[in-house]
């Protein structure tokens, strides 16, 4: 989609600029607020590591909390409402204020790219997305983070384990992207 | 006085990830579209965020721990699995159209299937913990670097690596900003 196809559906160009910040400022938000973060509370952003714990606490009640107890994952990930935890829940409430506040809440099944390349069903969008969170949070805990954890924290301390989890995310991608998407 | 701990840093998680979900939404990285067209190299959106932040981040970071404010917590590089993983993971990045923090932050924005991704989340994190044992012997006990830096491995300062991913990223700016004002004149 073209800038200028973004900005007729989003309305008028005005309203698009207010709703929408440049991703340079963005950037420049999430370093700052990365600054923060390392003085304040010397916790770096990240994100999988809080939800392997919630998955933890999830399971329990299904597989019995003394199999979760006893696993040698989760005897190092227990879930607490520490820091982690409670920073996802922040993440969600700014999300829902940022979209509520700029009027861009809205219930979405299928996203237009998806419905271009595969369609308007639902179950097959639904499907795929769930196979696909499944497969970003195997990996993003084998690797030890994700884009925020390992790609921006562990990328900005120009850590080996950063970027080499950068190029080899992108590569992937791409390359996932192209059998997809290729016509 | 830093780092704060205890009760007020569990307060200050949920205004710090407040302040992260806000920007990944105004920065329209919520959205599905943005993220697969990224890797359609139809829009750069979320280079340009990750980038900014890294380049801001990181030369903002090392000044603070060059005054004594910060210190690094570099992870160990675990090489097999760091690269394994982030394969796995940008297939499923695309697969479901979000990273973990872009995918939670979506569900407030009422995408019903980054919800549906997010159970997915939290299915793969069970298989993960139940296959655990195994990946750690097996995959995480490979080519471990340790506490690498890129700094390190070259040799070279700190600051001297900043200001060349500083000079590259905003070079590959300007690159990206002028085609697509071409692309916008044709």
């Amino acid at each position: 989609m073209s800038a200028q196809a973004q900005i007729y559906q989003s309305g008028s160009m005005a309203e698009s600029v207010r709703v929408n910040w440049s991703p340079y400022l963005v950037g420049v938000g999430i370093g700052v607020l990365s600054w923060v973060v390392f003085v304040v509370v010397a916790n770096p952003i990240g994100m999988t590591t809080a939800m392997g714990q919630i998955a933890g606490g999830l399971a329990a009640p299904v597989i019995g909390a003394e199999t979760v107890a006893e696993n040698a994952y989760w005897k190092r990930n227990v879930m607490t409402l520490d820091y982690g935890t409670l920073f996802l829940v922040g993440t969600f409430l700014g999300a829902l204020a940022s979209a509520l506040l700029s009027r861009t809440f809205r219930i979405e099944t299928v996203p237009s790219v998806w419905r271009e390349r595969f369609g308007g069903s639902v179950p097959k969008r639904m499907v795929v997305a769930f196979i696909g969170g499944a497969l970003a949070m195997y990996g993003a805990r084998m690797a030890g983070g994700c884009t925020s954890g390992n790609g921006i924290s562990q990328g900005l301390q120009l850590a080996v384990v950063g970027w080499t989890f950068l190029a080899v995310m992108f590569a992937s991608g791409l390359l996932t992207t192209f059998v997809l998407f290729r016509r | 006085m830093f780092p704060v701990t205890g009760t007020s840093a569990l307060i200050l998680a949920i205004v710090f990830g407040f302040a992260f979900g806000w920007l990944l939404q105004r920065g329209r990285v919520t959205d599905y579209n943005t993220i697969v067209n990224q890797f359609r190299l139809r829009d750069f959106t979320v280079l340009k965020v990750m980038l900014t932040a890294i380049v801001v981040g990181g030369i903002g970071v090392l000044a603070l721990t060059q005054l004594g404010y910060a210190k690094f917590a570099v992870r160990d590089a675990n090489m097999l699995g760091t690269i394994i993983g982030a394969a796995i993971f940008g297939i499923g990045m695309v697969l479901y159209g979000y990273c973990p923090g872009t995918g939670l932050a979506a569900i407030a924005t009422g995408s019903v299937h980054a919800l549906v991704g997010a159970m997915g989340m939290l299915a793969g994190a069970m298989l993960y913990a139940f296959s655990f044992e195994w990946v750690r012997d097996n995959i995480l006990s490979v080519w471990k670097l340790g506490k690498v830096t890129l700094p390190g491995l070259m040799g070279a300062p700190p600051l001297a690596v900043y200001i060349g991913l500083a000079v590259f990223a905003i070079a590959f700016f300007y690159v990206i900003e002028k085609m697509r004002i071409e692309k916008r004149a044709n």
